[in-house]
């Protein structure tokens, strides 16, 4: 399609407009910069459209504990991202922080994830968790059935509604003057004389930066700027019920119910390719796991289900990267796009405007997958 | 058939009336009857009112693909009245909102 | 868990599922036919074997001439689960259903073809109040009729245009109910556009007669027929008291409580959306439906569609389309060699192209205004399970939803119940008047199952794990 592009230059192109990227092109317009945002179809795939919504931080970490302590340092600037956004837009996304559940159906599962947080908070003392067993439980979840054996607490965790994120970031970037493109899949990025040009199309377009953020997208657009973006896919299956009235105040790892009171269920993560649909196999296997610890869940009905695809590195862990052989041109990619919002936003973006590179993100260089 | 019914009936063929019990009302309704049907021959009109807004809502499509005649029958909340036939001794409630999870 | 394996699964008894299934059994296939209804007819044979009228000739002829069907069907060995929804077909095309009847249970079916025969649903027809209780479908009262013997108490208004619409006034007059008045917003100037179409039309001259009968008889009956109805509001506190119209330019009013609408049917394209069925959007009936092959086979390979889910063709159409989808799944199969096949075929695809025929000037003719299919009142609910409205749809287009998908994910327009089926077709016209573009290039709802909703408790039993266990969390790299 062709695109009229303001021809004089934008600050930064950010690359893609999910969460990752909405989150920091907002960060960008919000301190000033001319922004644009080029992103991909209305049917385009869209990691971003199927979250969970955890802002969860409980039992990240394991092989590398800075990124606990990174998805700990977006938790705790969350609060204050959701009420910007709510002041600018007057959306409410809905995000509340009560703490969050990771429940055990039996006594030798709940003493392994005790062990795992165990070693995470002595790791990282903010890493704060507590074992419950059944009874404990039952104060906390009344809804909980018979069959579970516990489960862990941590006051580090919350929820939200990943949708409405994304449009709050929508109207708050465009409230900033942020340009917006859809339909603009960029075909290829140009380093041109320490800036980029980006081709749409036809048209192209130029900017001081660059910022890649278009997920599964990025594998083949990072090499364009000197980047490495080894990310393939994982699917994920989640279900959506249909409203009941609040039984369940807090979130669980795979079952959460929202403000509007669906309840939604996941997750599975399979390794089928490009493959974004649902099975009957798995569809049931989520079922079991709702109805396992949430027998009142039974006859509540299934209203819609999807199955959406991760973008994974091989260990899981984000890259954040400027390129060196082009300075300006920056990779992005995460698989926990609604947890790290907040950090992309009030931490990366900055970054990318020069300032400094948190050591905490020391551990996100793409080199550490180079044989 | 209720005063303020919206319908009235044409002369049938004789195949006998059920007792469905609506909100805890007895009424005697015709064999073969869909439970939405039932609900529109004794009124009042609305059989819901809606999750989102409580606004009231009443059948409309009679075939199961608006999903506007969603009442509780037998203790199951959220069920198609239109695609349900009536039977004897049904219990019918009209839903206020979102089910409860019990 | 039961899985059932078949020869042919047909999805829907209505005239095209009745029709594909007796075909099939013809050349000995095991086949199964269900439907979610109690009794086999669809929607335009509804109740025709069970009839609740004391005197169901008010119904018309056409009605009753789908008493032999029906009967034939009934009386044949072909297996028939009614009561039974099929709400997921996975991409290994096993059909997951859940039976409702007595026995219940929920179950797989392998089925080496599908016919799916689900028909059509009424056009959506979003005018401010249309989701008042008064406010119903032609088709949904016209339903009560057939289905229960009930009519409307008091005179009432029928708004839209549309054969069904004028068959149900028809229905009415002969059954002694009043009609308050017409609101006929059929455009100035279709019928004008029509004519160009008279030359197929009157290869099929029963239609145009019963057309013409009905229209005589509603005005011999000295029926208030207002047309070129250019706008509908329906007003009321808690339901409908009253209907304003506009015509050339000046707002009327009616008093009324029940207020029936309708703009035509619309194929139902859920379950060949969520298989991934490829669509073409038709213009001349502007709507969507699956691209089909010449025996109604869709672009996945044994699936086949039969009847109105196919593109609107009508009830007498629909039985050879079924014959003709069956015939193919039987070749298919093996059970039936090609000349047999094309032999049989041959006068059913000539009665087929009878009935296509007036199509074009039907469509022409009842051709669905702009203004009803793109509110122009912001005001206006689009999505009614959501409550979603015309205003919030076109304040997603500005913040840049160029799609219905996107659309949705930031509106919830076609999360409910429904899953769009009330919607998908509004906010995919609304978001290309605002673009400027043709509706085809601006999309549709991504469909998933379930088709319709299932509990939790059935789709855990739906399909077991190897051991029965619960599955546990993958284990991502950390």
């Amino acid at each position: 399609m062709q695109k009229n592009f303001d021809t004089s230059d934008y600050d930064v192109a950010v690359v893609g407009g999910g969460l990752v990227g909405m989150a920091i092109a907002f960060g960008l317009a919000k301190r000033g910069r001319k922004v644009i945002v080029c992103d991909g179809e209305d049917n385009s795939l869209r990691a971003a459209r199927g979250n969970f919504g955890l802002v969860w931080v409980q039992g990240k970490g394991t092989k590398c504990t800075n990124y606990a302590r990174w998805s700990l340092h977006s938790a705790d600037t969350w609060q204050g991202f959701s009420d910007d956004l709510e002041a600018r837009t007057g959306v409410s996304v809905g995000f509340e922080r009560p703490g969050g559940f990771n429940i055990a159906l039996q006594p030798d599962e709940l003493a392994a994830k005790a062990a795992t947080m165990q070693g995470l908070f002595e790791a990282e003392p903010r890493l704060k968790y507590e074992v419950l067993d059944r009874k404990a439980l039952a104060e906390r979840l009344p809804a909980i059935g018979p069959d579970v054996a516990g489960a862990i607490y941590s006051p580090n965790d919350g929820h939200v509604n990943p949708l409405y994120t994304l449009r709050a970031l929508f109207a708050a970037y465009e409230q900033a003057g942020g340009e917006y493109a859809p339909n603009a899949n960029v075909s290829a990025i140009t380093p041109s004389g320490g800036a980029f040009r980006l081709t749409v199309g036809d048209s192209t377009l130029n900017a001081g930066r660059v910022v890649l953020a278009a997920g599964l997208g990025n594998r083949t657009l990072a090499p364009m700027v000197g980047l490495s973006a080894p990310v393939k896919p994982l699917r994920g299956q989640i279900l959506v019920t249909e409203r009941v009235q609040p039984f369940l105040a807090y979130p669980t790892i795979y079952v959460r119910q929202t403000v509007e009171g669906s309840v939604m269920v996941g997750d599975s993560a399979e390794d089928v390719g490009f493959d974004d649909n649902v099975t009957p196999d798995v569809l049931g296997d989520i079922a079991r796991r709702a109805i396992a610890p949430f027998p009142i869940l039974k006859n509540v009905r299934l209203v819609r289900a999807w199955g959406a695809l991760r973008v994974m590195t091989p260990d899981g862990l984000p890259i954040y990267e400027e390129s060196t052989a082009h300075p300006g041109a920056f990779l992005a990619t995460c698989h926990s796009g609604v947890t790290l919002a907040a950090a992309h936003c009030e931490t990366i973006a900055p970054w990318i405007l020069g300032a400094d590179r948190p050591t905490l993100l020391d551990s996100f260089y793409a080199k550490r997958f180079a044989v | 058939m209720q005063n303020d019914s919206l319908f009235k009936t044409l002369p049938r063929v004789a195949d006998g009336t059920v007792r469905v019990f609506i909100d805890g009302m007895p009424y005697q309704v015709p064999r073969g009857l869909n439970v939405a049907a039932a609900l529109l021959a004794n009124g009042p009109l609305a059989c819901r009112t809606t999750v989102v807004s409580g606004a009231e809502r009443a059948p409309f499509c009679m075939m199961g693909v608006c999903f506007d005649c969603l009442v509780e029958i037998d203790g199951v909340p959220n069920r198609q009245g239109c695609m349900t036939p009536v039977q004897d001794g049904m219990r019918v409630r009209r839903m206020q909102g979102a089910r409860s999870i019990a | 868990m039961t899985l059932k394996h078949l020869d042919l699964l047909v999805i829907g008894a209505g005239p095209a599922g009745i029709a594909a299934g007796l075909e099939a059994q013809r050349h000995g296939l095991d086949t199964l036919v269900l439907d979610e209804n109690a009794y086999p007819g669809g929607q335009i044979y509804r109740s025709v074997s069970h009839s609740p009228l004391a005197d169901p000739s008010v119904l018309g002829a056409d009605y009753l001439r789908g008493r032999a069907l029906v009967d034939d069907f009934e009386r044949s060995s072909v297996a028939y689960w009614p009561q039974t929804l099929a709400w997921q077909i996975s991409q290994d095309k096993r059909v997951s259903v859940t039976r409702q009847d007595a026995g219940g249970g929920t179950l797989q079916i392998a089925a080496r073809a599908i016919v799916l025969a689900g028909g059509a649903q009424e056009r959506p027809f979003p005018v401010p109040g249309w989701t008042l209780p008064g406010v119903m479908g032609v088709g949904a009262a016209q339903t009560l009729l057939k289905a229960c013997a009930m009519v409307p108490q008091a005179p009432m208004v029928l708004a839209g245009c549309g054969p069904l619409l004028y068959l149900f006034a028809w229905q009415l007059i002969r059954a002694g109910v009043g009609i308050r008045a017409i609101l006929d917003t059929a455009e100035r100037g279709s019928y004008r556009a029509a004519l160009s179409h008279v030359g197929g039309a009157l290869r099929s001259p029963s239609y145009l007669a019963k057309g013409w009968q009905l229209l005589r008889a509603i005005r011999r009956a000295g029926v208030t027929h207002i047309k070129h109805v250019e706008a509908l509001r329906i007003v009321g506190e808690q339901q409908a008291e009253a209907v304003e119209y506009t015509v050339a330019g000046q707002v009327n009013r009616i008093e009324t409580s029940l207020v029936l609408l309708h703009q035509g049917v619309i194929p139902n394209t859920q379950i060949t959306r969520s298989i991934g069925c490829d669509h073409v959007w038709d213009d001349a009936q502007l709507c969507w439906r699956p691209r089909l092959d010449s025996w109604g086979e869709t672009s996945v390979p044994d699936i086949f569609v039969a009847g109105d889910g196919g593109g609107i063709a009508g009830a007498l159409a629909a039985e050879p389309s079924g014959r003709l989808a069956a015939l193919q799944a039987a070749h298919r199969i093996g059970q039936l060699d090609a000349a047999t096949r094309d032999s049989t075929a041959s006068p059913l695809r000539a009665e087929l192209a009878r009935h296509n025929a007036i199509r074009p000037f039907l469509d022409t003719l009842y051709r669905p205004a702009d203004g009803f299919r793109r509110p122009a009142a912001d005001d206006t609910i689009v999505c009614r399970c959501e409550e979603v409205t015309a205003g919030e749809i076109r304040a997603m287009a500005k913040l840049g939803c160029v799609g219905p998908n996107q659309t949705k994910s930031f509106s919830r327009c076609g999360m409910g119940p429904c899953q769009g089926r009330f919607c998908g077709a509004t906010v995919a016209e609304l978001l290309a008047d605002i673009q400027g573009k043709p509706v085809p290039e601006v999309g549709y709802y991504r469909i998933r199952p379930p088709i319709k909703p299932v509990t939790l408790g059935e789709l855990a039993v739906a399909v077991p794990s190897p051991d029965g266990s619960v599955l546990p969390r993958a284990e991502f790299p950390k």
